[in-house]
């Protein structure tokens, strides 16, 4: 652990990080800037399991495991979400949330 | 960290919005290696910043022209969305400091033979698991992202022989 460094603060930097992305995800109109958001949230909440991993149960490692595998979904996520805007932007030529209407062409 | 985390959702330039979300991915790596995980920290490093945000950045590159504006929600959206996140973020900092932690003095540092063994053991507790079906996922993300991806090309060689 981090000496000097409460765990309280470290959850409220994480949770704050957390909102940030939620603010983003619901204001940002434009299909990659929402996946950016997606990453943050993510990324929020892997250093949850991690700190409390950490800070309360040392002797464990299920914390760490877990944000592991959330880090294997994550990149997956993006992989395909990359793939589906590509595709996407070649079939309407744009991004925009509100111009994607059909998702089957 | 958290000012770069503000910047990467606010700023109008694409680009510079993938690379405030490098810094922030950065710092959090820094984060781990502050607290002594340094095998996570390396995943965090290689994962996301060598391969989520290359991918990102090639994606701005391909859909967009870099100088472009991004539009923006309306001035009133914007404030209740932020109306909303801050009351979701009092309720967050509200529980948490109502809630009595017990943190453990620790030095224990984790090096990554135990990770690797606790993530290959068959025993109680082990996740080999959720590592094999974390591997066939990657496998199946994979194949699904050439399949969208070339899906045109896929359908078209299979229409003249209809």
């Amino acid at each position: 652990m981090i000496t000097g460094i409460s765990i309280y603060e470290i959850l409220t930097v994480t949770s704050i990080l957390f909102f940030i992305g939620v603010y983003g995800f619901l204001t940002r109109k434009n299909l990659i800037s929402i996946l950016i958001s997606v990453e943050i949230i993510l990324n929020a909440s892997v250093i949850n399991f991690v700190i409390i991993n950490k800070y309360l149960y040392p002797d464990m490692l299920q914390g760490v495991v877990f944000s592991i595998f959330i880090i294997a979904v994550a990149a997956a996520e993006t992989a395909l979400a990359v793939s589906i805007i590509i595709n996407l932007y070649r079939q309407i030529s744009s991004v925009e949330v509100k111009e994607t209407e059909i998702m089957k062409y | 960290m958290i000012v770069f985390a503000v910047a990467s959702v606010t700023s109008r330039k694409m680009l510079r919005s993938v690379i405030y979300l490098l810094f922030v991915l950065v710092g959090i790596a820094g984060l781990y290696f502050l607290i002594d995980y340094n095998f996570l920290a390396a995943i965090q490093l290689t994962v996301y910043a060598g391969g989520i945000i290359v991918l990102i950045i090639f994606s701005v590159l391909l859909v967009h022209h870099i100088e472009l504006e991004l539009e923006i929600a309306k001035f009133s959206k914007q404030l209740v969305t932020a109306f909303c996140c801050l009351i979701g973020l009092g309720v967050f900092l509200f529980t948490i400091y109502s809630y009595e932690f017990n943190p453990i003095e620790n030095k224990i540092s984790t090096t990554t033979a135990d990770i690797g063994t606790l993530l290959l053991s068959y025993e109680d507790g082990g996740f080999i698991l959720p590592f094999e079906v974390i591997s066939v996922l990657l496998l199946a993300a994979m194949i699904g992202a050439i399949i969208i991806a070339k899906g045109n090309k896929l359908t078209d060689t299979n229409t003249p022989s209809k």
